[in-house]
């Protein structure tokens, strides 16, 4: 697509995908199609969807962004978010619930010990579903005023504390929890653990009933006087504020990536009525108003694509992309709210029935607006970023 | 068990334009495909692999884009790809290309199985894998909807349209597949990582010690004469009165056509 202004017409140089990211784009496209995007309005009433885990466990798609010697497919941050786009097309539950898997995974892989990632890495591009637990009931965005604690008592971790709001809460087999190393210190008093779902003490609370990616599991995680050995740790004690920094930076093009499949699934549904539909004589397509909502979201997808491949080639350069990937957040969630909202109005008094998937869409979306950093703490961020120069 | 699987690219869209003045389809500008039934042949190509042992490789004749199949057929797990590619060999009917095809699985050797889907969406005469049969002096069993091994025997059921036909025959054997056969794999994004290192060496017709004169347009005695649409006629009638009687007088219609 883009790559294609560029050629040899002596312009930069924008975005171009390898004959590899091609082809796992495509291998998902169709598995979304065929196994993914049936199911989304029965997940959206019923919840996760533990069959069609399975398939994607079989298909390789957990590991997409894993490194071939864990079994991975050694994909980037651009394979990662070509491929979410595609699922998020056909489910954004689905897409979040691999989000979810890929933050872990992520933090395990860019600092875990040779041991730890031999141990758990194989498994999470296999058929382990991993989990990231920052949130807990009174803390949230801000993170630092997390109440969980962790002692080492000579030999062991003891970990107490309640999480909330966890992603995959209750399906995962490994969950990164961040909790109080030192209670007087700040951001510089949080570490890091690696905690197996079997762990005595460990248990999984209330499951939410949400507003939407109903399909996707969110859980609250109990921790009772849990004992952890000391290669649970992960990172250096104390870094664990930093390390959950660091992987929500590359979460955000993630999300971003779930957004935009997002705008694009709610935008085709809107074209295609807006072309069928008759009003006063003609489509409906042919009246200003609808255009210019058609016109807006085509504005915001193109501006998210833009922003989100680029930030995402920022990652794969290991170029920090913090206030890259926080603007790239607040834009596409904002963007595909307003998308899906218009696609309603477009469909009418049809937009407001379940059977026209759009207000499902619409309830999904609210989602991006408030994980992984709200637009509010996102934009105090790109703020202070701007500012502070 | 070693088994060779031959796959054609066939175009991604049904809107296919036919050159007016050679007659034969205009290939630019179309994104390929792997032909769907010889996905059909790949995926029991591996299953009889894993079960079997033996080493798979596919092949296709083509031009130089036709490579992608061939990755893609590596990406669903395939061991060995190899294009059958060069000029002389452009411009091939079905006699010419089946020649193409079995100086190929000579060349391979050792070969016990030939698979073919049944038939190309595009061209769709269904006649290359038998045709590769003939040349090879292999066994043929065609529309195959179900394979079952016992040493070097093979007993293969047969779709035909009055009902389904059981075969025994000793290997080497060619076989041309249905749908009806399995359901194919995806290529796990890991093994598309894989196919991409892999080497697809492409063989020309010296390559193959093709005679010159049986390849390409020299060696296609075929003559399109004319390529044309068929006319659509539809002619829609409606028909009036209650249910009951709307369903009585269609299924009389229905009958007095033989549509049903
Ligand atoms: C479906 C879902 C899945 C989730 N998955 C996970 C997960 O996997 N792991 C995990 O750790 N967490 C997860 N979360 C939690 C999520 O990250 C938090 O909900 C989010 O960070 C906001 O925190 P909070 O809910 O405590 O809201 P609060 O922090 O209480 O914020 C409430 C409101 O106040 C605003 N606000 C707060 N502080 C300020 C300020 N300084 N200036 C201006 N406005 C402010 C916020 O923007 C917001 O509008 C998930 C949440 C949801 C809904
Ligand atoms: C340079 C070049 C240009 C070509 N241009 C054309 C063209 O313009 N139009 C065209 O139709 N064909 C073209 N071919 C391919 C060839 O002529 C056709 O594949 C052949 O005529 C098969 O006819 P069919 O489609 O009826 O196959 P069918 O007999 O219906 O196919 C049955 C099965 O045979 C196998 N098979 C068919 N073709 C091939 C192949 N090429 N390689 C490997 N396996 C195969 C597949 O398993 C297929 O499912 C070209 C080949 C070359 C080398």
């Amino acid at each position: 697509m883009i790559a294609d202004l560029n050629k040899n017409k002596g312009c930069i140089m924008l975005f171009e995908f390898t004959d590899e990211q091609k082809m796992i784009q495509k291998m998902v496209k169709e598995f979304t199609k065929n196994e993914i995007k049936p199911l989304d309005m029965e997940m959206d009433r019923n919840g996760f969807n533990d069959e069609l885990w399975k398939k994607i466990k079989e298909n390789g798609l957990l590991g997409i962004p894993l490194p071939e010697e864990y079994g991975g497919a050694g994909g980037n941050a651009v394979t990662g978010a070509l491929a979410l786009r595609e699922i998020s097309r056909g489910s954004a539950s689905v897409a979040v619930t691999l989000d979810a898997h890929w933050l872990a995974t992520d933090i395990v892989f860019h600092h875990g010990t040779r041991e730890q990632k031999e141990k758990y890495l194989h498994k999470a591009s296999e058929d382990s579903i991993f989990a990231f637990a920052l949130t807990e009931p009174s803390a949230g965005s801000d993170a630092a005023g997390i109440q969980s604690s962790a002692e080492f008592d000579g030999t062991h971790w003891v970990l107490n504390g309640t999480k909330a709001w966890i992603t995959n809460g209750g399906i995962s087999d490994l969950y990164i929890i961040l909790a109080k190393t030192d209670e007087k210190k700040s951001t510089k008093g949080i570490s890091a653990f690696l905690v197996e779902a079997e762990t005595p003490g460990f248990s999984v609370g209330k499951k939410e009933d949400k507003m939407g990616i109903r399909g996707s599991m969110t859980s609250e995680l109990i921790m009772n006087n849990i004992k952890l050995t000391k290669e649970s740790l992960l990172g250096k004690v104390g870094d664990g504020f930093k390390i959950a920094m660091m992987a929500l930076d590359g979460a955000r093009i993630s999300i971003s990536a779930i957004a935009l499949g997002l705008s694009e699934a709610a935008r085709e549904i809107a074209v295609d009525y807006a072309i069928q539909r008759t009003a006063f004589g003609r489509p409906i397509a042919q009246h200003q108003s609808v255009q210019n909502m058609i016109a807006n979201m085509d504005i915001g997808i193109r501006n998210t694509e833009l922003m989100m491949f680029d930030t995402a080639r920022m990652k794969d350069l290991e170029k920090r992309h913090t206030k890259e990937a926080a603007m790239l957040k607040i834009y596409s969630s904002e963007t595909t709210m307003q998308t899906c909202k218009d696609a309603i109005q477009i469909l009418g008094g049809n937009g407001y029935s379940r059977d026209y998937h759009v207000e499902r869409y619409l309830r999904d979306a609210k989602i991006f607006e408030i994980g992984e950093g709200t637009s509010e703490i996102l934009r105090m961020l790109v703020g202070s970023m701007s500012l502070n120069k | 068990m070693n088994i060779v699987v031959c796959i054609k690219q066939v175009p991604n869209t049904i809107d296919v334009r036919i050159d007016p003045v050679s007659k034969n389809l205009d290939r630019t500008n179309i994104t390929g495909v792997i032909n769907p039934f010889d996905k059909n042949a790949i995926e029991e190509a591996i299953r009889l692999r894993d079960k079997h042992g033996g080493e798979i490789t596919v092949i296709s004749m083509g031009p130089p884009q036709t490579i992608d199949a061939l990755r893609e057929a590596l990406a669903m797990g395939c061991d060995h790809a190899r294009l059958l590619s060069c000029r002389e060999m452009a411009g091939a009917d079905t006699l010419a290309t089946g020649y193409v095809l079995s100086k190929a699985v000579n060349k391979i050797g050792a070969v016990d199985m030939v698979l073919f889907g049944s038939h190309a969406v595009d061209a769709d005469t269904g006649q290359t894998g038998p045709i590769v049969a003939e040349f090879l002096d292999f066994r043929q069993i065609t529309f195959v909807s179900q394979i079952d091994m016992e040493g070097n025997h093979v007993t293969a059921e047969r779709m035909l349209e009055e009902g389904r036909e059981r075969v025994r025959s000793k290997l080497p054997v060619v076989m041309t597949v249905t749908k009806h056969l399995n359901t194919p794999r995806y290529s796990k994004p890991v093994n598309i990582m894989k196919a991409f290192r892999k080497d697809i060496p492409i063989w020309n017709y010296e390559d193959l010690g093709c005679d010159i004169n049986m390849i390409g347009i020299p060696g296609s005695p075929t003559i399109v004469t004319e390529i044309f649409e068929p006319k659509r006629r539809s002619e829609v009638e409606m028909i009036q009165g209650s249910p009951e009687e709307m369903v009585k007088e269609l299924v009389a219609k229905l009958t007095a056509d033989h549509a049903i």
